[in-house]
């Protein structure tokens, strides 16, 4: 059977060339960057390298960046590194669950925060944040461009008038690396997350950008690692692999990948659209990343149709997995006001860079046939389609 | 050959039965779809009021996903988890919950079959595609031409009988399901689930209702009506024999059981058993194991599998609960949608609430809930 993958924003596969670059780490030059020896030089050389690299792809220095074990621990030690009983914690309802999370263990420690809003197309307005600004404000994390919809944030805006309040800023930005230019200077960040695997790197491996001057109290303790802001050993293949991938994402970015993504992400939409009743883009108004889109398809279970179509060799995604693997609603849709069964028929398609023409005419023939399908099961649209008829 | 044949969608709950009934049924080279439903969420309620403090119930939990997981892996089919919640919550958790409150003694496992299993799931199934379900329950379930219908009957091993659970498969439902364990012993599915390389041949069975974990049913209403923001409706009153004699009180009309024997809180030379639950009076009457037995009742909302409906009256054996040993009697109709059942010998603790399921040797007649 076929198999087209368009959840590039769960996972992107490995590219070669990074995979390359990594191998030998993993075999003939397999030192402890923090060893004197030959193979220990070898293996520092290579992470700091891979630091530069990183560094290129936001715009900072090599020593503001923080070597993770991926975007959960980058935004954990933005968050609890930062933020302490008594501060105040500003950030948003449509999070990841990495900073969500987070943020209500703080609030459990101790911590006041503060979950703003979004509007209607999934987006934070600026002005919140200066409205809940506190003296006791110590820190302001709200997402570059979220997983679900692709939607972008107002990140300047937001980063001005945290700077001009004299409060730090965090963005996780893991759904916006290698997808549109990240400069932390220009976005007013101190913090900013990205994880190796969304940028065709592996697993296990993403970095954390700490504003040089910036007091972040380390989560992990030990050795004196990473300038002591995140103690244990370097995954120095992993390091090796996010630089690779990052000096791929810079050269992209440079020659007009995303906006080749683009097109296939727009085409996929408005044929779907123009082929589907009864369906639209959630947060399709506003600024989003290329390679995302989030679509309704009303009178369905989206649960039902991300299985139907990987059955059919179509990869999907439908709402957060929950511990067991169950989809749960969208917290992201839900907090844009999308009701309750519009966000379980919601589906999220995203594309990676190896996407072809060919795969999205595959989900476009794939896509139409099985919402229509799936509608006939549903008793709620024969209902409803008996009355409009 | 497999192609030929149209999907199935095995429930898979992680544990030995229905494990093995997915791989009995890939053996036979049918293309199968394995469904876990995520049912209910075992920390919703965890800490609450009497609650232990850490989830250890087999209900949807994460050990029991991936161990249904693992072995779709090892027999290598399809696999996902899908969310029932919502439903599972409103077609049993709450009606359970109310049942109680109303003094009545649900099964929660038969609402689920109704609902949840051969309901949901067989929506679910033919959503990815799939146009049967089949489960692990111990049970048989045939078409005869002659008759016309679908006939479920007991299982080779009678003493895992699960029929008393499925009395409510509409004939539609039965039509679209397979119930592989049917003609097996419960150590001959053992024995296939080693043989299969299974590696959960020994793993115990479920036993308490799923979604209690520790089986304390009181403590889950307190906890669950805390979590819904309701307080525990006031039906404490009093305790009085089958004459009308005032012999205590008791602090709500949940806490009992037709039957019962513990925790009525009343001194007597002989055991004292609960005999009936009156909601409006909250009344709950007691006496001695001899005013227990009864001959006549009546059960409502039936569903007939072996015949298309009853005409005027039919001999059966009637099962009453789940433990216990279909007796015969002579149901009668009475009403358009009601049975009076006359057993030839009186019976033990008659509980409202729980099913009646009517049997003609080893097939299933049909069912109803007792009034």
């Amino acid at each position: 059977m076929r198999h087209v993958y368009l959840d590039a924003n769960a996972t992107t596969p490995l590219l070669p060339e990074v995979l390359d670059a990594m191998r030998p780490y993993f075999l003939e030059q397999f030192g402890n960057a923090s060893s004197i020896h030959l193979r220990g030089q070898q293996a520092r050389a290579a992470v700091e390298r891979a630091r530069a690299s990183v560094a290129a792809l936001l715009h900072c220095r090599p020593a503001e960046i923080v070597f993770t074990s991926g975007g959960t621990e980058g935004d954990n030690l933005a968050l609890f590194g930062m933020v302490h009983p008594g501060d105040h914690l500003i950030t948003s309802a449509i999070e990841h669950h990495a900073v969500l999370n987070a943020a209500e263990k703080l609030r459990d420690r101790g911590a006041e925060v503060t979950f703003l809003p979004v509007n209607g197309q999934g987006v934070v307005d600026p002005e919140d944040v200066r409205r809940a600004l506190r003296p006791a404000t110590k820190l302001v994390s709200v997402m570059t461009a979220n997983n679900e919809t692709g939607v972008l944030q107002p990140i300047k805006e937001i980063g001005r008038i945290a700077a001009e309040a004299d409060v730090y800023f965090h963005t996780d930005a893991v759904q916006a690396a290698g997808k549109l230019p990240l400069d932390v200077h220009a976005m007013g960040c101190d913090l900013l997350t990205i994880s190796g695997h969304k940028l065709y790197a592996p697993q296990g491996v993403g970095a954390l950008f700490v504003r040089r001057g910036t007091r972040i109290e380390p989560q992990m303790i030990g050795g004196a690692h990473e300038r002591l802001r995140r103690a244990g050993t370097e995954n120095v293949a992993g390091i090796v692999g996010l630089g690779k991938a990052a000096e791929i994402a810079v050269e992209e970015l440079h020659n007009g990948g995303p906006s080749r993504i683009a097109v296939l992400r727009d085409r996929l939409e408005r044929e779907l659209l123009a082929g589907i009743d009864e369906t639209g883009v959630n947060g399709g108004g506003a600024a989003r990343v290329p390679n995302t889109t989030n679509l309704w398809f009303d009178h369905l279970e989206g649960e039902a149709l991300v299985i139907a179509l990987d059955l059919k060799g179509l990869a999907v995604s439908g709402g957060a997995a929950c511990a067991s693997g169950s989809t749960e609603p969208s917290h992201v849709l839900l907090a844009m006001g999308v009701p309750q069964d519009r966000a379980r028929a919601s589906l999220r398609m995203s594309l990676q860079k190896q996407t072809t023409a060919e795969e999205i005419d595959y989900a476009l023939n794939l896509i139409p046939a099985e919402v229509s399908r799936l509608r006939e099961l549903s008793p709620v649209y024969r209902r409803h389609e008996a009355l409009a008829g | 050959m497999a192609t030929e044949r149209s999907t199935i969608a095995v429930a898979m709950s992680g544990g030995v039965d229905s494990s093995t009934a997915a791989a009995m049924l890939k053996a036979e080279g049918y293309p199968l779809v394995g469904l876990t439903m995520q049912l209910w969420n075992q920390r919703r309620l965890a800490g609450k009021e009497g609650m232990p403090e850490q989830v250890q119930g087999r209900c949807c939990s994460i050990d029991d996903v991936y161990d249904a997981r693992r072995v779709a892996e090892t027999i290598g089919i399809p696999y996902y988890v899908v969310n029932h919640e919502a439903r599972f919550e409103r077609d049993v958790v709450r009606p359970f919950v109310n049942e109680y409150l109303a003094g009545r003694t649900p099964i929660p496992c038969s609402l689920c079959n109704n609902h949840l299993k051969f309901d949901q799931l067989l929506a679910t199934a033919r959503q990815i595609g799939a146009e049967k379900v089949a489960t692990g329950h111990y049970a048989r379930n045939e078409f005869d031409a002659r008759r016309g219908r679908w006939i479920l009957s007991r299982p080779a091993d009678g003493s895992k009988d699960q029929t008393y659970f499925l009395f409510g498969l509409t004939q539609e439902q039965l039509s679209r399901t397979l119930f592989p364990l049917g003609r097996y012993t419960k150590p001959e599915v053992r024995e296939l689930a080693r043989e299969f390389g299974l590696g959960l041949a020994s793993k115990p069975d479920s036993q308490e209702i799923c979604f209690i974990p520790g089986g304390d049913y009181k403590r889950f209403i307190d906890a669950y009506l805390e979590e819904q923001g309701e307080t525990l409706p006031d039906s404490a009153g009093e305790l009085v024999s089958a004459t009308g004699e005032r012999k205590g009180r008791h602090e709500g009309i949940h806490n009992f059981t037709v039957g019962q024997r513990k925790g009525l809180g009343v001194a007597s030379p002989s055991p004292l058993y609960v005999l009936a639950i009156e909601r409006e009076s909250k009344r709950v009457t007691i006496g001695g194991e001899e005013e227990l037995l009864r001959t006549r009742f009546r059960v409502r909302g039936l569903n007939w599998i072996s015949i298309a409906e009853l005409r005027n009256s039919a001999r059966a054996e009637v099962k009453i609960r789940h433990r216990h040993e279909p007796a015969p009697a002579t149901i009668q109709l009475v009403a358009d949608d009601e049975v009076e059942v006359n057993f030839d010998e009186p019976a033990r603790a008659v509980t409202p609430g729980q099913a009646a399921v009517f049997y003609q040797q080893d097939e299933v007649l049909g069912g109803g809930w007792i009034v």
